[in-house]
């Protein structure tokens, strides 16, 4: 195998980043961002279902007729998913309520199935397991860092612990509140965006279009 | 019945799908090219989440929930952690079944439609109304009027999308905000726009 376990557990964080390169699962991504702790759950939660649903997918993958196979990822997945929601209302009542349906969207989530049917078929189990693994926290990262920025300036809290006083307790900090409300996730990931490809110039797309330069007599 | 109309606009246009829960981003971002292709994906959404949200409701008021199955000697017995992988089934399942009546009776539309189907069941906006349903205990006419309306809101918010977007592509944007960047920030600033909704009651 060329890529070393090390690679692929960096190579989807960075350069290969599910959000920001292949544009997958943005939905949760958006919507359960708006505190830090929430992101996190949301991050663990996925990656554990990645990775595990990765693993599953390709010890079954021999075994799976090709014309099925999306239905039993669906399963796989779908079972998988349950088990984190009844962990999670177990052990974590108050973020599951929070989280609401996304618990359950997990299950749609592009990145699960991309993985699966990109990789999950046609490699061994470990192999599978670590690139869900990796995935999985590419794509955590995007959400604990939009978090971050919503959490701590729009509420002047990090994980619930106040870091920036606000005005209402008698601090300095006056919060930004249009960063609780949703429209602001569209804006700071597209900053991100921004962000990633004018560090990593090689993920910027093509344009349809040019503005053409005229040249001077 | 009034509780219905101000239930359908809620759901176009307060809650709408798209932009104030972010359902359906990953259709949404990459559909959203051409206006013809996103009003008939937008078509193919409402028609099925039409379809959906009232068979998972019936499903899971006659076989899942607590007490559903006392006909069958079952009376103690609480099925609702199947919620899920039942829910996606069903949806796999119509979509599947849609997209065989179409063909059969409809080629035109079937036509038109046709590789947007599949892509549905894979669409969380589909998903996300099942499950917004069950947590919010609609009944059955609840239910159905949110299937048509949340969806007929996210066919609105797409194709609005695509009209933005097809003018977009003859500005002058930096490079590294060229293509994903620019639509996020433009989603962002039509999710505002959506915003003023809030607080309509009718």
């Amino acid at each position: 195998m060329a890529q070393t376990y090390r690679d692929m557990l960096v190579d989807p964080m960075v350069d290969n980043n599910p959000i920001t390169l292949q544009v997958l699962g943005i939905c949760s991504a958006l919507a359960v961002t708006s505190s830090l702790q929430v992101a996190a759950v949301m991050a663990i939660a996925v990656t554990a279902v990645t990775g595990f649903s990765s693993m599953f997918i390709s010890v079954l993958r021999s075994q799976i007729p090709s014309s099925i196979r999306i239905i039993v990822q669906m399963i796989v997945i779908a079972s998988l998913v349950i088990v984190v929601d009844q962990v999670l209302k177990a052990y974590a009542y108050e973020i599951s309520k929070t989280l609401s349906v996304f618990v359950g969207l997990i299950i749609t989530n592009c990145i699960v199935m991309g993985r699966a049917e990109a990789y999950a078929m046609k490699n061994p189990p470990i192999a599978s397991f670590v690139d869900g693994v990796g995935n999985g926290l590419g794509y955590g990262l995007i959400l604990m860092m939009v978090g971050f920025i919503r959490e701590l300036f729009g509420s002047g809290s990090l994980f619930g612990v106040t870091i920036l006083e606000t005005v209402n307790n008698g601090g300095w900090y006056v919060p930004n509140g249009l960063l609780l409300l949703p429209p602001s996730a569209f804006f700071v990931i597209g900053l991100l965006i921004w962000g990633f490809r004018t560090w990593k110039p090689e993920q910027v797309e093509e344009r349809e279009y040019r503005i053409q330069t005229v040249e001077a007599h | 019945m009034e509780g219905l109309i101000s239930l359908a606009v809620k759901a176009i246009f307060v809650e709408n799908m798209a932009l104030s829960f972010f359902l359906g981003m990953c259709t949404f971002l990459a559909v959203s090219k051409k206006i013809s292709t996103a009003i008939g994906l937008g078509i193919s959404v409402t028609l099925v989440q039409a379809i959906t949200v009232p068979a998972n409701n019936l499903i899971l008021q006659h076989l899942l929930a607590p007490g559903a199955l006392a006909w069958a000697g079952f009376g103690d017995v609480d099925l609702t952690f199947l919620a899920l992988i039942s829910f996606i089934g069903v949806i796999a399942a119509m979509v599947q079944i849609l997209e065989m009546l179409l063909d059969k009776f409809f080629p035109p539309l079937y036509n038109a439609l046709g590789i947007f189907l599949p892509l549905i069941t894979v669409n969380c906006a589909i998903l996300g109304g099942s499950l917004f349903m069950q947590n919010r205990d609609y009944n059955l006419a609840e239910s159905t009027v949110y299937g048509i309306s949340s969806g007929l809101g996210w066919a609105l918010a797409i194709t609005a999308m695509a009209g933005v977007r097809e003018k977009l592509k003859y500005s002058d944007i930096p490079e590294g905000l060229q293509g994903l960047g620019i639509t996020f920030i433009s989603a962002g600033l039509m999710a505002m726009a959506f915003m003023s909704f809030s607080g309509v009651k009718l």
